[in-house]
């Protein structure tokens, strides 16, 4: 067995370290170590605080208290810059890229090798690059500018600035040979590597080729934290195993022994059955009522293709995928906010005037979207208002916003969400993550809508609420709501969904009927691998 | 499925060179088009009204667009950063006067009174840009206040006096009508600084990350990128070429008031975009910059040489603008689109 015995000092590490945001306390008390030479994994659920460990982990975000430990001294990082001077690299999740700047300079901004009077050195650059681009087995054009990347492409530029980062110099007696990297040398690596859904994006050869280029990042010593939801790549990739739940540490412990079951129980802590409710099983007239959401043949130019299906009355449909199979996209197209380039929206039979919010709402279509802060909500704005926005038409008298009739509209919604709150002139930004999903919610079922659109209704917020916003989702269903439920959390739409429709790179994949959903025909579907050709939607 | 597949790697090159190929055109595009725009605008002036391109014509159309092309330049810096300075109208207005003032005062000579402009241009510098960058209030209300407040202890300041030429020392005065080798002074520091920021911005890392923080500020905070040193470095670097144009105002005026460039500022940012800097940062060169400052001034002159009304100029260079950023935004939307699809490399079937 790999693992390393107590004796050796990890290279990083976690002791009792807490983060809050406002009354969300992502992290408490969590606890890490980091060896050189092994190759970690983090699981947990959407939401356990896997997210903000790593941020802390790269000095973009600082803990409340508790120590970083590097080589077992504690140590502060400032910011990203303290990290990667330390030699930590982090590949997010999702991609900060510079659309203008070309793939060579995205990878080593702030680090160009350089020649006489301090100049960059772009054939340096171009060259490293390209090496890069060798080792990760990938035919990126080092000199094309970001911009227009698949998200595939994006991580690749996100893998390839972190295999870039060169072992600082003097910080540690370095393995002979491989002192600061020559420029054109890809082959030094950072001393701690972190990766949060690296493999999301890619296809099965190119996360073949990330997994060899790890082992041998392991090999010479560097220390690799893994973050996947795949749970087979964590035991094929990983020695160890660190579970998250609701930001505490669960469990660590060496993954030989373990089965995917027992690491599911870990990180849920309870059993599947019990976070569903039960109504959500075994209804046989669903399905039955009428399309109230048709979407044909809806194609916007290189995010999304040929996507077609129904929504019926009383349904529950769950748009799964990976992250950056364009199921957000497709959805700000149904509801108009991007405009399609072909394909047609229809609401109980009629068709949608494109690219117009306006008209979708009008039609009784609404979006509850995924970015609930900067898109779903005004944080700055009270409770009241939020929830108001939807209906100012409503609840107007003589032409004037009624604050009465706003104040009544918030308060019914509120009794009737359980929203946990104060005051309903308080900003919205005070509440927790499920209470502000509540506002949202509300908000939209407001204006009492045919169809919902519900974009990771639960991400980021605790298991509490989470289980009441998905009785809520079934009741609103039981009672005629037509749902589409974008979700990527898998035992989210196992538990929840009438019809599972999987998304691959922009295409429909698969259509799976709830009695043959499972966590492994989802899955299949959503890599690409071996899914099932899917009939056209009736 | 096709996602097992490795993309074929030579496709895969041809493909995205001749992307890369389709977006440096488009650039290069930008600024040859106001190049020949340029030409095309002298020739026709010269066509209409031969003095136009006499020596003395050639010489009054560059020392008008020195002051312009230097502070274009400092824009440039502070624009590529997604941020942007309406205080330097102002700066060039008060260190005009101060140097006026001080001049007038103690006899010295240029060298000191350059200093003395630089040293006032770095201190609004200094105000606007920590109010940005580490005061984390938008720019445009910044700037815009030190507009005002800047102007306001002009005001305070001057008291309604002016400063005439003959007060001034000759030795200033010099900087203002000599020339080398007969190249006016004036266009030849201004070119120097441009050649100088064109050149940094191109080949050092700080310059390279002014584009990274205008092109994604998250993306470059992650990055490691001292965001607000670097924002802070550009707001100082716009306050002193700012400081520095109202020192040579001076020199080339020799009577200076309190409010010199009132209201260059906007003419300042309009050269700017339309030198295909753009407004939301990432993009665009110095060079272009400097391009643009140049053409509006010409359009300025070539409309005084053809006896048309001033205010026509007003309403070109409006014009100008809108289209720059016309075109600007359609050309950002067929590349994105282009590139998308170079991109789409598991082959998504049209």
């Amino acid at each position: 067995m790999e693992q390393p015995d107590p004796g050796p000092v990890p290279v990083l590490a976690l002791r009792d370290v807490s983060k809050s945001f406002g009354a969300v306390r992502a992290l408490r008390d969590v606890t890490l170590d980091l060896f050189p030479g092994e190759v970690h994994a983090l699981a947990g659920e959407n939401g356990a605080g896997k997210s903000t460990l790593i941020k802390v982990l790269g000095g973009a975000h600082r803990p409340d208290s508790g120590q970083l430990l590097l080589d077992g001294r504690p140590v502060r990082f400032r910011g990203p810059a303290d990290a990667r001077d330390a030699g930590v690299a982090v590949i997010h999740q999702e991609p900060a890229l510079f659309p203008d700047l070309s793939v060579a300079e995205n990878i080593f901004m702030g680090r160009q090798p350089r020649r006489s009077l301090g100049r960059i050195d772009r054939r340096a650059v171009r060259a490293a690059t390209a090496a890069l681009m060798r080792r990760l087995g990938v035919g990126l054009d080092p000199d094309r500018p970001a911009r227009g990347l698949s998200i595939a492409d994006q991580q690749i530029v996100e893998i390839a600035k972190a295999l870039s980062l060169p072992a600082p110099a003097g910080r540690r007696p370095a393995p002979a040979g491989s002192l600061p990297a020559p420029a054109g040398d890809a082959g030094s690596a950072a001393r701690v590597l972190v990766m949060d859904e690296p493999t999301a994006a890619l296809t099965g050869g190119e996360t073949a080729r990330l997994f060899a280029v790890v082992e041998t990042l392991r090999a010479e010593g560097t220390a690799v934290l893994f973050i996947s939801h795949r749970l087979e790549e964590m035991f094929r990739l990983c020695t160890r195993v660190t579970v998250l739940r609701d930001g505490q540490r669960v469990s660590s412990e060496p993954l030989d022994g373990l089965t995917e079951d027992d690491l599911v129980r870990r990180m849920v802590g309870r059993d599947l059955g019990e976070l569903y409710p039960e109504q959500r099983t075994g209804q046989a007239e669903r399905g039955n009522g009428k399309a109230a959401l048709a979407v044909r043949r809806l194609t916007r130019e290189g995010v999304f293709h040929d996507i077609s299906f129904e929504v019926r009355r009383g349904e529950i449909v769950a748009l799964a995928g990976l992250v950056g199979a364009g199921r957000t996209e497709v959805a700000q197209a149904v509801f108009g906010v991007d405009r399609a380039d072909a394909g047609r929206v229809e609401v109980a039979g009629s068709v949608l005037r494109p690219a117009s919010p306006t008209a979708a709402m009008a039609a009784g279509l609404a979006l509850v979207p995924e970015d609930r802060r900067g898109r779903g909500l005004v944080t700055s704005l009270s409770i009241e208002h939020n929830i108001g926005l939807t209906g100012l038409g409503v609840i107007r008298r003589g032409g004037l916003v009624s604050r009465a009739l706003e104040r009544g509209r918030a308060a019914d919604w509120a009794v009737r969400l359980r929203l946990k709150y104060s005051r309903l002139s308080d900003p919205v930004g005070v509440l927790s993550g499920g209470n502000q999903q509540k506002v949202v919610l509300a908000k939209w079922l407001a204006t009492g809508p045919g169809v919902l659109i519900v974009d990771e209704p639960t991400r980021g917020i605790d298991v509490g609420t989470k289980a009441e916003v998905h009785r809520l989702l079934s009741a609103l269903a039981a009672d005629g709501l037509a749902v589409l439920m974008i979700s990527s959390d898998l035992p989210e739409v196992l538990g929840m969904a009438d019809r599972v429709l999987v998304m691959h790179e922009g295409r429909l994949t698969a259509e799976i009927p709830r009695e043959l959903a499972t966590e492994e025909s989802v899955m299949a579907a959503a890599t690409g691998r071996g899914g099932r050709a899917r009939e056209d939607a009736v | 499925m096709t996602t097992t597949v490795e993309r074929p790697s030579a496709a895969g090159q041809s493909g995205e060179r001749s992307a890369r190929s389709l977006v440096d055109a488009v650039f290069r595009a930008r600024e040859i088009t106001i190049a020949g725009a340029l030409l095309l605008l002298v020739l026709g002036t010269w066509a209409a009204n031969p003095r136009f391109l006499s020596d003395q014509g050639v010489k009054d159309l560059l020392l008008n667009a020195s002051i312009l092309v230097l502070l274009a330049v400092g824009q440039s810096a502070v624009v590529i950063t997604r941020n942007i300075d309406l205080s330097v109208g102002s700066v060039t207005g008060l260190s005009a006067f101060a140097c006026g003032q001080f001049a007038a005062d103690s006899g010295h000579g240029p060298g000191v009174v350059l200093l003395l402009g630089l040293g006032i241009g770095f201190v609004c510098g200094l105000v606007s840009g920590a109010l940005v960058s580490f005061g984390r209030v938008p720019a445009l209300v910044v700037t815009l206040g030190m507009l005002y407040v800047i102007q306001g202890v002009g005001y305070w300041w001057a008291q309604g006096e002016q400063i005439s030429a003959s007060e001034v020392p000759d030795g200033v005065l010099r900087l203002g009508s000599g020339s080398l080798l007969g190249v006016p002074y004036l266009p030849l520091l201004a070119f120097a600084v441009l050649a100088a920021t064109g050149w940094f911005l191109r080949n050092y890392r700080t310059g390279r990350e002014l584009y990274a923080i205008g092109s994604g500020p998250e993306a470059a905070r992650l990055a490691g990128v001292p965001v607000r040193r670097r924002v802070l470095g550009a707001y100082l670097f716009s306050g002193t070429v700012a400081g520095f144009a109202g020192a040579l105002w001076l020199a080339r005026f020799g009577t200076v008031v309190a409010d010199n460039a009132h209201g260059w500022e906007l003419t300042v940012v309009s050269a700017v975009v339309v030198g295909g800097v753009a407004i939301t940062g990432g993009t665009g060169t110095v060079w272009g910059a400097a391009l643009g400052a140049l053409l509006l001034t010409t359009i300025g002159s070539a409309l005084a040489v053809l006896k048309i009304d001033a205010f026509w100029q007003g309403a070109i260079t409006g014009a100008l603008l809108l289209a720059a950023i016309s075109a600007d935004r359609i050309v950002n939307l067929r590349v994105t689109r282009a590139l998308r699809k170079r991109s789409s490399r598991h082959g998504h079937g049209a």
